[in-house]
């Protein structure tokens, strides 16, 4: 999973890391004098966009993928169907889907078919290749607590992990701050696609993220460095955040209502908190240890607010029965374990204990290499599962990397499944996804084909990778 | 030694048996008696008292052999003091042999070798030189139990990673490593006036320059770890000037020069899922190990996350999914390591007086869908049970049964 030489230094520190996101439309926030108030609750309390999407859809014209094997991550797997995409919104799927005469004809005879691959938990673009510390921006390791710090403003676009993922049937990412701090800032969800900036990239309408993390990491970088050092300064940290925050949306409430004198100062650590505290931000717990994923629960119940996903929840099985009570998410890995201390107990098969309590399952990767076999990933926990007696369906595990995260993300209206409406992010695998065989051979993302196997002009490179590494 | 005191006969009958030293056969048995093979093919008497393993519908091979890794040598990589892979102050660690630092009870062997892997690599980590490695089964409740071979190669750095032994330069690294080569030689002949301190001081002690005899006179491999094409060229052109067998390891660029790496007759060791560029090999690809096998260089695989050397079994996958034949792939975690390691007379494939390290599969063991059935070290059956199977047993259901 590394060269050699790093491989065998400790790989812990480097990768295990968690993160939260951040979304675009929101900000907890200060109006201007005179705009209307917002409501508690909703997604308008601010000063209007900040640091807005420019993303655009790239035109092409309708496509039809026929005679293939369809996952639609909706309940079915349909054999020689069809799907039937235009203007980036997928029209039909099916056996008797009739084309438009523009369309372009893409035949699937023996290759399979599933919605676009959504990673809930990604450090590209914030940790760049080739990972040097000139590129090392994804933790803001200087105070345990950064809730002002947004990962799209470290967002490198011309990371040359990027083409790697999308070649891995990657079209929507959670990129997350890194877990160093107790709350380590807002995530970016973002289309993954070839762009000049962040801004193209940032899905619209989407809801940032908060990265919050437990256990060691925060513990290890403050230790020596003021705090926390413990456990239980982890929680001291989170609590006294959240009760400034309450304190700073109490204010800017009171100031949207009546307008009365200047408005409050803004503070932008209190805005992305006060957002969680409203809804609008969804938190992103970096978690391994199930004792200290119910600490964290019981945080969310002191402040009201919930907890979207936990990310990498090793003994989430240990809970599954809670976090179907709670309706908070699992962003697991298939099979990582034992690399730290908190992730001594993972077992394959906590994906599939948590499906069959009702718990919402999400394989992810916090790994540039992961995130291009998410599919793998979800295999290997669905057939682990089985053999344990644990009944997992084929659909289910497509929706490990589909659907659920597409809900983690808040966008499962939008996208993560094959339907009429849905965005078209799908991807055409050489065999079937659930098996090491399978390779993705094309891509699209919101109809526009990113990438294909067999045409070098549907490669994307990032700059960074020309003229680099490509000796005839 | 319980393996040998329960000397027992198995017999595996009715499978698909993939022997790697030749091509499959169906239907064949596979005879194991006192930790030995003792006969496969479609025509073995089953002696009576042997105990029957129907393995029809099912797929038996060697046991997979992990060609790099640091199984028993670290329990928790991110605690340090469960960590015995590195000799910490010494650049040029020749004389340090991993042996006795690995763990027969680490938790790391039941979870890995129930998933198929039998045998591993237990590789130093350090700077210049680190070391010496050796080769181990995944069953013994002793080190001697376990050991296969010791040393197995020796270890060195030509990758980035070795700079800061090198004065901070690639040449600086590669200088030194001749110095020490050459001080090596020296030595050997003037062994009597090194203790008299009657020549110059040389680049190391004398127990790494003893250490490093073995590798001059070409008997244990140089294992190289390079990954920039140029990296691997020098590693090449010093096996060259001191005749030294060599092993690559990473070999990440290698696929640039496979043509030049097989002419030299060097193996590789590599992970095939490695495909991040870094600057120390910016070139590094998905295709690289079929594109090696492809050129004729003998390619072995290898997972480093060694907590999860089971995932040698998707590598493999995936180097196939990269363009290398399953054939290649199986080889390559089988008798492969087992010739670069120079242990392929006793491991690496099902042949009659082998040792019998041997797994049941339920279908192909690359991919996903597939279980491990059985799995036999030195003859003995292994249980599929590990600390991840009782945790399994105890959250199954939940409350939990404590």
């Amino acid at each position: 999973m590394r060269h050699l030489s790093t491989a065998f230094a400790l790989l812990a520190f480097a990768a295990g890391c968690a993160s939260a996101g951040a979304r675009t439309t929101t900000a907890a926030v200060p109006q201007q004098a005179g705009a209307p108030a917002p409501a508690a609750g909703q997604d308008t309390a601010g000063i209007g966009p900040q640091y807005p999407s420019t993303y655009q859809r790239h035109p092409n014209p309708p496509v039809l993928i026929r005679n293939a094997t369809i996952m639609t991550a909706a309940g079915q797997e349909i054999q020689g169907g069809s799907i039937l995409f235009k203007d980036g919104r997928i029209v039909s799927v099916g056996t008797n889907v009739q084309a438009p005469s523009d369309a372009v004809v893409v035949d699937a005879t023996g290759k399979w078919v599933t919605p676009g691959v959504i990673d809930t938990h990604s450090h590209i673009g914030v940790y760049a290749a080739p990972g040097t510390f000139a590129e090392s921006d994804g933790n803001e390791a200087t105070r345990p607590v950064t809730a002002e710090v947004w990962a799209e403003h470290s967002f490198w676009p011309q990371d040359p992990q990027i083409p790697l993922a999308i070649a891995g049937g990657v079209t929507t990412i959670q990129a997350l701050p890194g877990s160093a701090n107790l709350i380590g800032g807002r995530s970016a969800v973002l289309k993954l696609v070839p762009a000049r900036s962040v801004q193209e990239m940032k899905f619209p309408g989407a809801h940032y993220g908060l990265k919050m993390a437990c256990g060691e990491n925060p513990k290890r970088v403050y230790g020596q460095r003021g705090g926390p050092s413990t456990r239980m300064g982890n929680m001291a940290g989170y609590r006294e955040a959240f009760i400034a925050a309450q304190a700073y949306r109490r204010k800017w409430d009171k100031w949207n209502k009546d307008h009365q004198g200047d408005p409050p100062d803004r503070n932008l650590r209190n805005e992305s908190l006060a957002e969680v505290l409203r809804g609008n931000i969804y938190v992103q717990n970096h978690c391994y240890r199930a004792d200290e994923m119910m600490q964290m629960l019981d945080l969310a119940h002191e402040f009201g607010f919930k907890i979207r996903s936990f990310h990498h929840a090793v003994e989430a099985y240990k809970i599954a029965d809670v976090l179907a009570r709670e309706g908070t998410a699992s962003s697991i890995w298939s099979d990582w374990w034992g690399f730290k201390e908190e992730a001594m107990d993972g077992i394959y098969e906590n994906g599939a204990l948590l499906q069959q309590a009702g718990a919402r399952v999400v394989i992810h990767s916090d790994d540039a290499s992961g995130i291009q076999r998410l599919n793998q990933e979800a295999a290997k926990a669905m057939y682990h599962g089985r053999r344990a007696g644990i009944p997992v369906t084929r659909d289910q595990a497509v929706r490990w990397f589909t659907a659920n995260p597409a809900w983690v993300l808040g966008l499962d209206s939008l996208v993560g499944t094959l339907e009429p409406g849905k965005m078209a992010d799908v991807v055409i695998w050489s065999a079937d996804p659930l098996s090491v065989y399978a390779r993705a051979l094309q891509v699209y993302n919101d109809g526009w084909l990113v990438y294909d196997r067999n045409d070098p002009t549907h490669q994307p490179k990032m700059d960074f990778t020309l003229g680099q590494g490509e000796h005839p | 030694m319980i393996a040998f005191l329960l000397a027992q006969t198995i017999a595996i009958t009715g499978g698909t048996v993939y022997p790697v030293s030749g091509p499959k056969i169906d239907n064949a048995t596979v005879l194991i008696r006192d930790g030995r093979i003792a006969a496969v093919g479609t025509n073995v008497a089953v002696p009576a008292g042997a105990t029957r393993i129907d393995a029809a519908g099912k797929w038996v091979t060697p046991g997979f052999i992990d060609g790099a890794g640091q199984m028993g040598l670290r329990e928790i990589s991110a605690v340090q003091n469960t960590n015995e892979a590195t000799l910490r102050g010494n650049e040029v660690a020749a004389a340090f042999n991993v042996l006795e630092g690995i763990n027969p009870a680490s938790t790391l062997i039941a979870v890995n070798r129930m998933e198929g892997i039998t045998s591993t690599v237990a590789v130093p980590n350090g700077s210049l030189i680190w070391g010496q490695a050796v080769m181990i089964d995944l069953d013994g409740e002793t080190i001697d139990a376990m050991r296969v071979k010791s040393p197995v190669a020796m270890v060195a750095d030509l990758s980035e990673g070795a700079k800061e032994a090198g004065g901070g330069s690639r040449a600086g690294v590669a200088q030194r490593l001749r110095r020490v080569l050459n001080d090596a030689r020296e030595y050997a002949t003037r062994r009597a006036d090194f203790r008299r301190a009657q020549i110059q001081p040389l680049s190391a002690s004398a127990a790494d320059l003893e250490a490093l005899q073995p590798v001059l006179r070409g008997e244990l491999p140089l294992m190289i770890v390079a990954n920039r094409r140029s990296d691997i060229e020098t590693a090449l052109r010093i096996a060259r000037e001191y005749k030294l067998k060599l092993i690559l390891a990473g070999a990440a660029e290698g696929w640039m020069i496979s043509g030049e790496i097989a002419a030299a007759g060097v193996p590789v060791l590599v992970e095939p899922m490695d495909n991040i560029p870094t600057f120390d090999a910016l070139g590094i690809r998905y295709e690289n190990a079929p594109l090696l096998a492809r050129g004729g260089v003998k390619v072995a695989l290898m997972e480093t996350a060694t907590e999860n050397t089971r995932d040698l079994r998707q590598q493999a996958g995936n180097a196939v999914a990269s363009g290398m034949t399953w054939e290649q792939a199986l080889r390559a975690v089988t008798l492969t390591p087992a010739e670069v390691f120079g242990v392929a007379d006793r491991y690496g494939s099902l042949d009659a007086g082998k040792i019998a390290n041997v797994v049941v599969w339920s279908g192909d063991p690359f991919d996903f869908s597939t279980g491990v059935e059985h799995v036999y070290i030195r003859g003995r059956e292994i249980p599929l049970r590990s600390r991840q199977t009782e945790l399994l047993e105890r959250y199954k259901t939940l409350p939990p049964k404590y």
